[in-house]
């Protein structure tokens, strides 16, 4: 899949497959791509080149039959003010397609489901930046599609609101298919069954967390405190924070040589798989020596 | 799952209509207040004695101002909220939207009809050949101005622009062009510019009908060959230009 807007590449041979169960993160920096191949994926936007399918569905030449399935929430998406959330969401269904009464019914499940219904009958425009979200992830919920988009669905809420968010997604995708996508390498380790990594328009990885781990070099991370320094000789990458913590890079061997070492010298550490960031950082870093 | 576009009707009637004029009933006023104040100024400035065409032109300034307020509205919906964008990813159809957004600025609109009607009654005493002329001169108005509001909508991505545009629209084509007063006061160089704004023709129609304008049957018959031309060529271009799906 490629998408041009003008001599501006936002997505340069984008190629991938995933699971359509559970949750897919796409994560990348701003400007990487995430928005507008989530935008051709729900048929609002045209690719310059490439094709798609979900569940077997042409994305480019099937939208009529794959809009009967799917539901998005875009970036920046907002209640409207002068509506409930109640309304909200039945209006969301009329404009499915479903009567005024199934409308209702739904618009009530789903706002319980998610522990919203305290707020069904006051105006969006009075409620919390994260409590509308909330309603916005409720009228998608409250829908019959099975798969689900949600662009940056949790840029700007405060931490506690995130991981609130975050029960609401896991909710969502027990029983659907959630494409996420997000900023927050911590929000897509968390929740997500499979992870794409997006940079200047290309797909740098795509699979679950454990199938990226093996894509890199260092698999295993340690990490020293302050004023107790790594051993000599270590293989693998070092780096030192400004408040003194040095991290381990290396590989699983390394690692748990490195372990041993710093038990028996009496030393505090931690040692743990590579996480998400590490992942990225890596990916992300070598592709960037790659094109210097 | 079988779809219900009378639903995706109902829909934008709640959204645009009945829950926004639920909490902002000063837009209602102004809707009703803008056609009569017009009125009220020239049936003063007349001395009354063409109260008659600025009913009519309240009238054609309701329909013609509710079409351009659809602009403003879909902007609102599409640039702040994202709405458009949730419904292109849904099986909502895009024709069902636009037809139910219009319908629900006639709503919005209908206060200001009601209260126009009830003084078309008592000032003009239509008959039933100058009532259907009315109806359907105001219908073309409408719906022209429905399809200038659509296009400009799908292709803005600025709201104040848009609620600008919408204001420039409706002032320029009914309260500077002949819809409030005959086309007959103004003079002859300059009446030729009153004839690009489609109000004009409907002006034409309805003072014609009403007796309040005496033109040639020919003339008649091309202002509704105009008005009805320019309708089917708007919406021709509208469907070839108006974007539902982004490229």
């Amino acid at each position: 899949m490629t998408k041009h807007y003008g001599a501006t590449k936002a997505l340069e041979s984008v190629s991938f497959s995933v699971p359509t169960s559970g949750i897919f993160a796409l994560i990348g920096r701003n400007g990487a791509g995430k928005t507008t191949l989530v935008r051709i994926l729900a048929t609002e936007l045209q690719p310059t080149s490439g094709s798609a399918w979900i569940n077997g569905i042409d994305v480019i030449n099937e939208e009529k039959k794959l809009r009967e399935r799917i539901a998005i929430v875009p970036q920046e998406a907002r209640a409207i003010a002068w509506m409930t959330p109640s309304q909200t969401i039945s209006s969301y269904l009329l404009w499915r397609g479903f009567r005024l009464g199934e409308a209702k019914r739904r618009a009530t499940e789903s706002l319980a489901r998610l522990g919203l219904e305290k707020y069904a009958s006051k105006l969006n425009r009075t409620l919390s930046g994260g409590t509308k979200r909330k309603v916005l992830a409720a009228t998608v919920l409250a829908s019959e599609s099975d798969i689900i988009f949600l662009d940056e669905p949790t840029t700007g809420l405060d931490p506690i609101s995130r991981r609130e968010f975050w029960e609401i997604l896991r909710e969502l995708g027990r029983d659907r298919f959630i494409f996420l996508t997000t900023h927050y390498l911590e929000e897509a380790e968390q929740l997500a069954d499979n992870i794409g990594i997006l940079k200047d328009g290309h797909l740098l990885a795509s699979g679950s967390l454990a199938s990226l781990r093996e894509r890199i070099r260092y698999q295993y991370s340690i990490k020293l405190p302050p004023k107790v320094s790594p051993p000599s000789g270590v293989q693998g990458e070092i780096t030192t924070g400004k408040n003194g913590e040095s991290q381990i890079m290396t590989n699983e061997d390394e690692a748990f040589t490195i372990s041993r070492e710093l038990s028996e010298n009496g030393l505090r550490f931690s040692i743990s798989p590579v996480s998400l960031e590490d992942i990225f950082f890596q990916l992300v870093g070598e592709v960037a020596v790659d094109e210097q | 799952m079988k779809r219900s576009k009378s639903s995706q009707v109902i829909a934008a009637i709640l959204v645009n209509a009945v829950y926004e004029m639920r909490n902002y009933p000063v837009v209602l006023v102004t809707t009703i207040l803008s056609p009569l104040s017009f009125l009220v100024v020239i049936a003063f400035v007349s001395r009354g004695s063409l109260i008659g065409q600025a009913i009519e032109g309240g009238l054609i300034m309701s329909m013609f101002t509710s079409g351009m307020a659809l602009q403003g509205d879909l902007s609102h919906l599409k640039n702040d909220f994202k709405l458009q964008d949730m419904l292109v990813g849904s099986p909502a159809s895009p024709q069902i939207y636009v037809l139910g957004m219009a319908i629900s600025e006639i709503i919005y609109t209908l206060p200001a009809i009601a209260i126009l009607a009830v003084l078309t009654r008592i000032y003009i005493h239509p008959d039933i050949l100058q009532t259907l002329a009315l109806i359907g001169a105001l219908s073309l108005v409408f719906l022209t101005s429905i399809v200038i509001g659509f296009m400009f909508s799908t292709l803005s991505s600025d709201v104040v622009q848009s609620f600008a545009f919408s204001r420039l629209l409706s002032t320029l084509f009914t309260t500077i062009t002949p819809v409030y007063y005959p086309i007959t006061y103004i003079p002859l160089p300059y009446r030729y510019l009153a004839y690009l704004s489609p109000t004009t023709y409907a002006a034409e129609i309805v003072q014609n009908a009403t007796g309040y304008l005496s033109i040639p049957r020919s003339a008649v018959e091309i202002d509704w060959a105009v008005l009805v031309g320019l309708t089917i060529v708007l919406f021709i271009l509208t469907a070839k230009k108006a974007r539902w799906k982004e490229v």
